[in-house]
Parts: structure tokens; sequence; C-alpha cells
């Protein structure tokens, strides 16, 4: 732990917590994994939030669905359990095109214990050959949002065979366009070759879970996979740290930990790398002149946020006032937490009342905070900066730092036109 | 347990929380875990409320289950109390805090909060979000006015006075936060009830106060403005004060004048000029001769009951459509469609299965749909047309401008949003109609743009320049609700084509029939085929030729 480490100011906050569940993940996975179905088992709770986050309802019949619990589900588990194999059966009797299936528990399954690991074990037994199923929880007693994805890719890499392959894997859910960028900085620096294969983690279909093994080294694309990153591990892959790929320092940084990694010399990814990066800068300084010297503050989201405030800080110019964080796993973020900002405070967890009165007070330029706190605080005449948004978009990369920049300028360009 | 896909209602506490949002001065402790706080979102983003909804959430997580959730329950509404200082405070659960039995009503009720506390019970496994708004408007008021012995006491004085000039007053119940254009309806019904003579003395949920509430038996009569949140505490109110209740809901025109003439034989007022029914614009629209077009159009109607049954009565009584289907996703007011449809001669369809819906309306192929945002979803799809007459909404659904359902104004605003649908259908079809004219062929400059000044720079070359202000809105529209183009190119070219293969592949269109259905005029053309290819699949007919075109026909007549 370096020294800049130990001034790292972290407060924790235990109040109301104002953020998603990991069933929100769903929104995003399904999409990425075209053959998959999430079965979430819950309650008509569950199932409103999945539609009010999915946002509209365009699909006859979306890739995912809730076993909505009933009275008497709740009076006997044997029940619950018949009921959960009678419904998979259906389901899969409608949608003969899914060929991964993944039973996800919530509040409501976890409280009264219905077994999923056990039930995903049955019905992949009666399903045999036909579909695979799987398990997780993205519950809100266990899972804060984007913990959803990890807790789903963990389920896939316990379920991945073993290989002794040299192989170098990105993990997390990218969007695709993103992934195609990388796999191109991947060939032109040599990376590729010199790791033997590049493997995207999700895969884009379920079916086709890549094996792991003691020759697999791993580079996390996304900041919040911690059960993933430990069940990597555990598998015999090594874990490459690196900063994650926002902004150009960002990614110039996880490809040189690549690099490292697989012994490719830093000098032919800054060859490689040249005119990505020119482009890249040009597109930041378009939105500079708006971003510079505004104070910025993140409410708890994504697990995105320390990343995103590092970028803001160096790249953008930006002044960081709080980071909230749900949770700090260090080990993850290790790389991060060298390099922020040194009068950024660091609040993990939240109450969400006192945070807001601490906002109030310090009445930032704009704060990233998610739909339920947007417009009270644009009531208040405070601009902000759906969170949501940076989780949707594809902001990873060099060709996405301008973009990622956009969406911090947007709303103050917005309010500089306004005269209403 | 029970699959589903989409969902109408939210579970019960949503309804709780839309009551609480509705209040100026109540708050809603609700003992739930931290994904539950999703609900916010709802009101800031479909209604754009630019204030949090009043709701404290526990926000238990999994290491607090083994310990004591029941103290983090008190802490909540404790602070909440402390910080918000409301004047009536709702307490209640969501599905998971009702496994955990911390019991948050009895809790709360022994802490000494010097205002009014409502404990909520709302079985999530069994109930959903109207029924659950309901109770809560109901428990909110019972207890608010059990709360201030006092304020009941006053009731005599208030009412002995009332004998000879004072007007007649009443009570409008129901309009709710995220309700169906409640928002402007209660201004619509106020201005008509002032004007007939009648003052309004309480408007609830929505906008209320406490103290408001606390006056609610001060008027003579309530009306069940929304049955679906009215209907409970207005039975209450009629066996605790002897308030009668008016149960019409004023939707469409004749519903509208049925709704003054129950407050005239209640109140023994004469409305007067009021009651014209040419106050609205409804009537002369749909009686004059470019509305002929809309006879017997048939109209598949969804919603909840109350929107669904007004609707329904206006389709057919005002605007000459043909009410092929009527249904409601709510259970509670299933006996209510039920007995309405079986006047309509049909069999209502109680679902909230939205493939079910969506099954039914493929089935009964409408020429419009009236929904609610999920309908207007399958009929996206299916290229139907539709408008939205009920909850759940989205956030089109919330217009910036006065667009009341109810009283005189609000049938004007249905008659517009129920009729540009099918105009818009038309100027489709006129496209496609004209498409192959010479005039009109993809590489003609448009006739507007010939000899025009402007036309050397704004060189009209681009082939699709003819259809480009249908499809621009097209393409928003599309957009708008995150579709993508794909969709649009499969929902325009449906109509198009006289193809040689029914779309399921089973017929085909001998080339002369194919012909004969070319002579069809342009705005049937569609329909004409479509039926008789189903016609041609009844009789199990391989080849589809000019008799079997006419047997359709004569089949179908109507």
């Amino acid at each position: 732990m370096s020294a800049a480490l130990q001034n790292i100011n972290v407060t924790v906050e235990h109040g109301q917590r104002e953020v998603f569940c990991g069933l929100t993940g769903i929104v995003w996975l399904h999409r990425k994994m075209q053959d998959a179905f999430f079965l979430v088992v819950g309650s008509r709770t569950c199932a409103h939030l999945l539609q009010s986050a999915a946002g509209v309802m365009i699909f006859s019949e979306p890739r995912f669905a809730t076993a909505i619990m009933q009275e008497k589900d709740l009076a006997g588990l044997s029940d619950a359990n018949e009921e959960l194999d009678r419904i998979v059966h259906r389901l899969l009797e409608r949608r003969p095109d899914i060929a991964t299936l993944f039973l996800v528990g919530s509040c409501p399954s976890e409280v009264i214990k219905l077994d999923l690991g056990r039930a995903a074990e049955r019905l992949s037994t009666a399903h045999q050959g036909r579909v695979r199923v799987l398990n997780y929880s993205g519950s809100g007693i266990e899972t804060t949002f984007t913990e959803g994805e990890d807790a789903c890719l963990e389920a896939m890499i316990k379920a991945a065979p073993h290989t002794d392959e040299e192989q170098l894997m990105v993990i997390g859910a990218l969007p695709d366009i993103v992934e195609d960028q990388f796999d191109r900085l991947f060939d032109s620096t040599g990376i590729r070759v010199a790791a033997t294969k590049v493997a995207y983690f999700p895969p884009r279909r379920a079916a086709q879970i890549p094996a792991i093994g003691p020759n697999t080294k791993f580079i996390l694309a996304q900041p919040f996979l911690n059960a993933t990153r430990r069940a990597m591990i555990e598998k015999g892959a090594n874990h490459v740290p690196a900063l994650f790929p926002f902004g150009v320092n960002g990614t110039q940084a996880w490809l040189y930990a690549a690099a490292d990694a697989v012994g490719v010399d830093r000098a032919d990814v800054d060859t490689a790398t040249a005119a990505p990066i020119a482009r890249a800068r040009k597109a930041l300084e378009h939105y500079k002149p708006v971003l510079e010297g505004k104070r910025l503050w993140f409410m708890p989201d994504s697990q995105l946020e320390l990343p995103l405030a590092r970028f803001m800080h160096e790249e953008c110019g930006m002044q960081i006032l709080e980071v909230g964080v749900p949770y700090l796993d260090r080990k993850t973020m290790s790389e991060e937490l060298k390099v922020l900002p040194e009068n950024a405070r660091i609040v993990e967890g939240q109450d969400v009342d006192k945070q807001l009165d601490r906002l109030r007070n310090e009445a930032p330029d704009l704060t990233v905070c998610g739909l339920g706190i947007a417009n009270p605080l644009e009531g208040e005449g405070l601009s902000t900066k759906w969170s949501i948004e940076l989780v949707f978009s594809p902001v990873h990369g060099f060709d996405q730092a301008g973009d990622l920049a956009e969406l911090f300028a947007r709303p103050l360009s917005r309010r500089q036109k306004l005269s209403v | 347990m029970e699959l589903s896909l989409w969902t109408y209602e939210g579970p019960p506490h949503v309804g709780a929380m839309r009551v609480a949002t509705s209040m100026k001065d109540v708050h809603y402790v609700l003992h739930a875990p931290q994904g539950d706080t999703y609900a916010d979102l709802l009101f800031t983003m479909i209604e754009r409320n630019n204030r949090r909804p009043p709701v404290t959430y526990t926000t238990f997580q999994a290491r607090d289950l083994g310990g004591d959730t029941a103290g983090l329950l008190k802490d909540s509404i404790r602070d909440a109390y402390e910080r918000f200082k409301p004047q009536a405070l709702m307490v209640g659960e969501s599905c998971t805090a009702e496994l955990i039995q911390d019991q948050p009503g009895s809790l709360a009720n022994g802490m000494g909060i010097p205002v009014p506390v409502v404990p909520l019970e709302l079985p999530s496994y069994s109930k959903k979000e109207n029924w659950g708004a309901s109770e809560s408007f109901y428990y909110l008021v019972r207890h608010v006015l059990a709360h201030e012995s006092t304020q009941l006491a006053q009731k005599d004085e208030t009412t002995s006075d009332a004998s000879g000039t004072r007007r007649p007053s009443a009570n409008l119940l129901g309009p709710t936060s995220l309700g169906f254009r409640c928002r402007d309806d209660i201004v619509e019904i106020s201005k008509l009830l002032n004007s007939i003579g009648v003052d309004v003395n309480v408007v609830a949920p929505l906008d209320a106060t406490t103290n408001d509430l606390r006056r609610i038996p001060e008027a003579d009569f309530n009306i069940s403005l929304y049955p679906e949140t009215s209907r409970t505490l207005c039975t209450w109110l009629e066996r605790t004060f002897k308030q009668p209740t008016i149960k019409t809901v004023p939707i469409g025109v004749n519903a509208t004048l049925a709704f003054i003439s129950e407050i005239e034989a209640l109140t023994g007022i004469d409305a007067g000029d009021i009651k014209d029914k040419e106050q609205s614009r409804l009537p002369w629209y749909s009686r004059s001769v470019d509305s002929n077009y809309l006879t017997g159009k048939r109209v598949f109607v969804f919603g909840d009951g109350t929107h669904a049954i007004t609707a329904a009565r206006i389709a057919r009584d005002e605007l000459g459509f043909n009410v092929v289907g009527l249904g409601t996703f709510s259970r509670e007011m299933a006996k209510d469609v039920r007995a309405v449809a079986k006047e309509f001669g049909l069999d209502a369809l109680i679902s909230d299965d939205y493939l079910e819906v969506e099954k039914h309306i493929e089935e009964l192929h409408p020429e419009l749909v009236l929904g609610t945002q999920m309908e207007r979803h399958i009929a996206k799809r299916l290229g139907l047309p539709c408008a939205v007459i009920s909850t759940p909404i989205h956030v089109q659904d919330v217009p910036a401008r006065y667009s009341p359902q109810m009283g005189f104004e609000g049938a004007n605003v249905i008659f517009d949003t129920w009729v540009h649908p099918l105009l818009m259908g038309l100027e489709e079809h006129l496209l496609h109609m004209f498409r192959d004219d010479f005039e009109f062929n993809d590489d003609a400059t448009p006739s507007h743009l010939q000899g025009s000044e402007g036309g050397s720079t704004s060189k009209p070359t681009a082939p699709e320049v003819t259809e480009q202000p249908v499809m621009a809105d097209a393409v928003a529209e599309h957009e708008s609700a995150g579709l993508s183009a794909g969709a649009i190119v499969q929902h325009d070219a449906m109509p198009a084509t006289g193809a040689a293969v029914a779309a399921d592949g089973e017929s085909h269109w001998d080339p002369d029939a194919q012909k004969e259905l070319k002579k069809i005029p342009f705005f049937v053309r569609g329909k004409a085929k479509r039926n008789t290819e189903n016609f041609a699949r009844l009789r199990g007919d391989a080849l589809i030729t000019i008799d079997t075109l006419y047997d359709a026909k004569a089949h179908y007549a109507r």
C-alpha cells in the first residue's frame, strides 16, 4: 500500500440507501447474452422494478420474467419448488431458443431460503442436453445495482471448464462496439499475439462459457466485479491489476498493464495508441471549457464513481467534492485509489438524507445521481447527470472518452442555453 | 407462482406511496430492502415530480436479518418524524419485510408519535397497487378523523347552520399521483361543480393536507371520482357520516350529463344551461359528415375498470364505433366490467396476463385499440392505431398541456386523442395508394418544390422526399418509444403489398384474384386481404380465387 492510499479519506455511513438492487443488471445482461433467459424468483415488486428500470416495454416477450410468489408458495417450500419446476417447464416449452436459463434469487426468495442452487441442479438434470440452468442472487438484501452482474458472472465462472491454454481474459460486460475497438487495439499493440488468445467475459452467447485455468490472465473492464475476481483466482487465473479503461489515462494504463502481463513492450503500445490517443485528446478539448473548474459530486450508485471521478478530475479539470460509493473493495480499486485527487471525500455506504444535506450545503455545479433524486435536485436549481446512462452507454476506451466527457458537459451547457 | 413478463400494477405498497406522495404533509415509513427505492423514480421520472416522494425506506440488508431489524425500523420512524415533521405518518412494509414480521404498525403505535400514525397491512403476495392505494387512503382518513375527536364534535355545529342560503358542498375523492390525468380532471370537475352551484369542500388525496382530511365530514356529499381508490372510503363515509355518494364517473358527454343529473337529484339544484351537451365539441364533431368514416370502426378497449367502462360507452354511443372487446386487468373491478360487457353482448376479458391480452387483440383484429401503455406497445407491433386511456402510464401520458378526461373539455380531449390515430392511419393508406402514380413516384420532385425560387438551393433529389413529413413523424414516434428502425419498416410494409403468399404461407393468391384485390379501395384493401386469407384458412383453401375473395366479402359483411 502506497502512502497515497493511507491519505485517502474514507467515511463510512449507515442509513437509508437510495440505490437499485442487483436485479437491475438483467436489463443489460440479457441483451449482452442473447441466448440467455433470466427468470427472477420473487415478488410483484421485483417484476415492477425490472420493467421500471427497463424504461420502455417494447418486446412482446422479453428474455426475462418474474416467477411471482403467491401466498401458497410461502406456506411450504416443497410446494414452492414444485411450482418453480412447473413454471420453468412451461417457459422452456414456449421458448425453444433458450440455451441458458438463469434462476435469479430475490429478497423474498432469500428470506424464505428457497434453495435456487439445488433447483438449478435439478432443472439442469431434467432438461439435460437442452438447456443449462445456472443461478445467482440479485436480491437487494445482498447486492447493490451492478453487483448483480458480479453475481451472474461469478456463477458462470464457477461453471466454466478447465484449460491449461495461455490466454488473456477481459472481464465485465461491455457493449459489442467497445469489444471490437479493444480487439483492434489488442491486434495493433501485439497483445493478442503475445497472449496467444484474448477472450471476453461474459461471452456474447451464454452457452459458450470460455474455459479457465492457471495460464489464464485476466484484467477487469468494470470496477464492480469483486466476487468475479475471487472466483477467477479460485480457478487458478491470475489477476492483472490496472486502472479501469475510462478516459485516455485509464485506457492507456489498462493497456500497459495488459502489455506488461503478456510481455509486450510499452513502446509498442505507445506506437499503436498514438493516433487514437490524439483523437481522444482532441475530442476532450471540445468539452473542457464547459467542465474545467466545475465542482462535481457523485451519489453512490454503480461503483463507476471512483474511476469516473479520477477521469473527470485528471482529464477534464473538474473539482471533486464528494464521491459516494455503495461499498469499497480496496483490492479491486487498488490502482484507482492511488491516483484519486487528494482532497476528494470518499463516502462508503449511504445515509441519503444526511448526504443530501451536505450536498445542498456545498451546492455542486453537477451531481451524478440516480433517477429518483435527479429531478428533485433539478427542482432546487442543481444540475444533475443521470448515473444510469453511464452504465447503459458505451463509455470505455479511447474512442468513447469524448462521449463520456460530453455526458457530463451536456447538463451544464444546457443550463447555459436555456433562458426559461 | 405466476409467470409474469410485464405487470399492469405494482405491489400494494406502491399504491400506498401514491397516496402519501399525493398528500402535502404525510410521510410514509416503509420497512423494505434497498432495491425497493426504485419506486421513487416512478414519481420523479414519469410524473416529473420535483420533490422526492415522502418515503423513508429502512433498507435493511442480509446482515441485519439475524439482528435487530425492528430496532432499525424504530430508528427510521423516529428519524423520519424528526426530520420531516409530517402531520400524519403512514407505516408499512414491502413484500420482503412482510416475511420477517416486525409488525411495523404496532411498533410505531407504541412510540408516542404525536401525530396520527396509520399502520398499513397490505398483503403483497395476494394484492396489488390499486387495492393498496384504496386501503391506504381509507385508513389514512379514518385514522386522521379518529385522532382529532374534537373535529368530529364540530361536525354537528357546521351542519346545523347550513340551512337556507349556503351552497351545497362536495368532496372530490380518489385522484392520486400517477393516476390517469387526475391533475387536470380535478380542475375540470371543480369548474363544473362551481358552475352548477356546488362548492368543492375537499379534494383528496391529491394535493390535500391532513387538515383538509379533517374537513371531509363537513361536506354534504362525496363524489367517488376514481372508484379504484375512493370506493371503500366513500362507502365508509356514507355509513359513518350519512354522506351520500355520487357514483357516476363523468368521462364522456353522456356520463357528464348523467353526473350533473345525479347531483341535481341529490341537491335539488337545477343546473339549467350547464346541461347543454353542446358545451363540448364532441357531439357536433361526431355528427359532422367528416366523422362518417368512424362508423362501425372495430374497437378493443382495455384498462382499469373505470376508464375501460367509460371508454366503451363513449366509443359506442358518442363516436359510433363497434366495441369488439372489453376488459380490465383489475380483479376488484371485474364485476362492474363484466356487467357492462354483457350490455355490449361481449364476454369481458379479466386478465393481468399481458400475453393473453395480446392474443385477444391479435384474434380480434380491431381497427383501434384503446388501452394502457401495454396495449400501446401491442398495437404498435401489430400496426394498429392506439390511444392510451388508462394507467399504467408513461411519461408521454403526463402532457404539459391541459388535457383532462372528465367533463365537457375531457370529451373534447378524448375526441382528438382517439380520432387522430385513425386519421394518421388514413394518411398512411393514401401514401400507399398514390405511391405508384406518376406524380408521386419515387423519382418525382414534390409538386410544392417545383418551380419554387428555393428549388435551386434545396436540390430535392432524395427519393423519399415525398413521404418525408409523415415518415419523419413516424420515426420520431418510434424513436421516442425506443424502437429500432427495423420495426418501422416492418410496420410500414405490412398493409402495402398484395403478395402472392399469405403471411403464414398457407394460402396463395391466384393472379386474377390479386388484380381484383388491387381494385378494392385502398382504405379497406388491407382488411379485405386479411379477411380473405382468414376465410381461405377457415375453409382450408390453398388457392385464393376471385370467388374466394367475394365469398369472404359476403361472409364478413356487416
